[in-house]
């Protein structure tokens, strides 16, 4: 709090002219601005500019845990890390672990979050807002928390999902066990706890629908498909795409469900570029695990620049 | 905005307009999304049922719905054996001390983006909003020895002081703030008020929304932090609840189901509840910046 007082004296402004036109008071606006942002620019630099610049030169390194108490024995190796990780099998099982998720997971949790905002936003009058309220419990609940319980429900024989596909005479997976079904429920489980924020967000894009457009269409004869297909989606496409963007940089960090249920096994198929990151970090190659954070940050720079291209074209 | 209209139940539809455009109650769908509704909300009612049902009963194949002799067993293992006590009063401080920090040092930020000018101003505002961008394990190594040399491995202050103002609170709070009118603060000092007494008695009295969704949007978010503390905090005394669980359910412990559940249970419940009171808030905040 005192730095802003120092930069917001509380003289009066005794000019007469405007204060906008004055370059005392320009100077003096200068001031307490900085002020204000003070406190904020101290936290930022220390807590995020300075780790980013210093995670970029660590990934140019070989640096190790055991080299931090003297970091000038630390060597400069270029694009070692780099290099390195594209030769490296477990990193590019991340990377195809990664993809899968994404590429699979996105457009199940776009489109059930989609499906379930238009049917509150069109279909329904009554308890719009505890439906919306449960289908966004999962987004507020601790991953942690969510993996205890998951577990129970994913389990070969006891489980609760295997039981009920037992109702209708499926033998259910061993889910977590079986390296090709553990992706599968891990997604399964990402589109409940994810599909709630994006519904939010199609629910706020969908009230900018104007209702006169779509009754236009129905006297047209436009039935319910055709409707949303082409009223309603072309308008809802600024939404889209930020929700697209905002659920993409969020899945390629893909992490917190499998460092929680499957420490990314069975045999890997589960490992993520961020989990196999942590790992890195874990076993104390600092160098090589900055460089392989900065390969995300990259691939996430890239995938919304490609959300960006298919969303804008064709309107 | 938007969202408050469509909490409104019906009764906003007047009578006399074209009847034909508004749909039938379609009991279908009400049918489906009730469905939905109980997939979803199934995990947290089977959670917390299950926290009372002891380990036998949790072992049952096929698996029991309502527990069969409830006890609190579950529960008082938790805080007497384990420590969970401990473990919630530090979830609950860091949590209010990021929350704190974040309102505080966001919003002071924020008036400065929004209101005034100053040198700099742009290129400031274009930094932070790329570093809402970069992942979270870009800064993690370095982070971690930052605050390791600094010797706050082990302590609360390790696990909040990273976190105490982040870009999306000042991209927040710069929006609500650049929504209000300039006029206000002209006024204002055309009656000689300095730039401090603008803030406290002008700004930060119609910030009331937006303070309210960055709050409980940061206590959420920290609340359920785990990677962090999980790193940070290598002392059974500074474990935060997600931490205690996380390392409960793969140690020792990992095969007492009931005592997990329970633990879960503890973790949940207390922001559900603080979710529930404020959720309107919330949803509104969401569906305008978009950032959970």
């Amino acid at each position: 709090m005192t730095t802003v007082t120092t930069g917001a004296p509380d003289r009066a402004d005794t000019d007469s002219r405007r204060p906008s036109d004055s370059p005392r008071r320009a100077r003096r606006e200068g001031r307490a601005a900085w002020g204000f942002a003070l406190p904020f620019c101290v936290l930022f630099l220390a807590f995020t500019v300075w780790p980013v610049l210093q995670s970029l030169y660590m990934s140019l390194t070989d640096t190790k845990s055991a080299d931090l108490r003297s970091p000038f024995a630390v060597d400069l190796v270029g694009f070692e890390n780099f290099t390195r990780a594209f030769g490296d099998p477990t990193f590019l099982q991340a990377m195809r672990n990664t993809a899968y998720f994404v590429v699979v997971g996105m457009p199940l949790t776009l489109g059930v979050a989609l499906a379930a905002a238009v049917a509150l936003d069109r279909g329904i009058h009554r308890l719009r807002s505890v439906f919306r309220l449960g289908f966004y419990l999962p987004v507020i609940t601790s991953i942690v928390a969510v993996a205890v319980v998951w577990r129970f429900l994913l389990e070969r024989d006891s489980g609760l999902i295997n039981t009920v596909l037992g109702w209708v005479g499926v033998d259910g997976p061993n889910w977590l066990g079986d390296p090709n079904w553990s992706m599968p429920a891990l997604i399964l489980m990402a589109v409940w706890r994810n599909f709630g924020t994006a519904m939010i967000i199609f629910l706020a894009g969908l009230q900018s629908v104007p209702r006169e457009l779509l009754e236009a269409a129905e006297v047209d004869g436009a039935g319910a498909w055709r409707r949303f297909r082409h009223v309603t989606l072309p308008l809802l496409r600024p939404t889209l795409l930020f929700v697209s963007v905002t659920t993409g940089i969020g899945y390629v960090q893909f992490f917190e469900e499998p460092f929680v249920m499957t420490s990314g096994g069975p045999l890997n198929s589960t490992v993520s570029m961020s989990m196999y990151t942590y790992q890195q970090f874990g076993f104390g190659n600092y160098g090589y695990a900055a460089a392989l954070s900065y390969i995300i940050f990259v691939i996430i720079a890239v995938v919304t620049a490609i959300q960006f291209r298919l969303l804008r074209e064709n309107t | 905005m938007s969202t408050s209209t469509q909490n409104l139940p019906a009764p906003t539809r007047s009578r006399g307009a074209v009847s034909s455009d508004q749909p039938r109650t379609r009991w279908w769908l009400y049918g489906v999304l009730s469905l939905a509704l109980l997939v979803v909300v199934a995990p947290f009612v089977w959670m917390v049922l299950g926290s009372f049902k002891s380990e036998g009963e949790l072992r049952q194949s096929p698996p029991t719905w309502w527990p069969q002799s409830g006890s609190l067993d579950n529960y008082t293992q938790l805080f007497s054996r384990l420590d969970f006590g401990t473990y919630f009063t530090n979830s609950v401080l860091v949590a209010v001390a990021v929350t704190a920090g974040n309102l505080l040092f966001c919003s002071m930020i924020g008036y400065a983006l929004a209101m005034l000018e100053f040198r700099g101003k742009r290129a400031l505002f274009l930094t932070v909003m790329t570093t809402l961008m970069i992942p979270g394990v870009v800064t993690f190594v370095p982070l971690f020895v930052l605050v390791a040399n600094a010797g706050l491995v082990d302590t609360l202050p390790g696990l909040f002081l990273p976190f105490l103002a982040g870009p999306f609170g000042v991209f927040l709070m710069r929006q609500f703030i650049s929504g209000l009118p300039k006029d206000l603060v002209n006024a204002a000092r055309v009656d000689g008020a300095g730039e401090l007494r603008i803030f406290l008695r002008i700004i930060l009295p119609l910030c009331g929304p937006a303070l309210a969704t960055l709050g409980i949007l940061t206590f959420l978010g920290s609340w359920n932090n785990f990677l962090w503390p999980l790193v940070v905090a290598q002392n059974e005394s500074t474990y935060t609840l997600p931490v205690a669980l996380a390392l409960y359910s793969t140690g020792q412990n990992s095969t007492q189901y009931g005592l997990l559940l329970a633990g879960a249970t503890v973790v949940v419940i207390p922001v559900l509840l603080v979710f529930l009171v404020f959720q309107r808030k919330v949803i509104e905040g969401i569906a305008t910046t978009g950032i959970k």
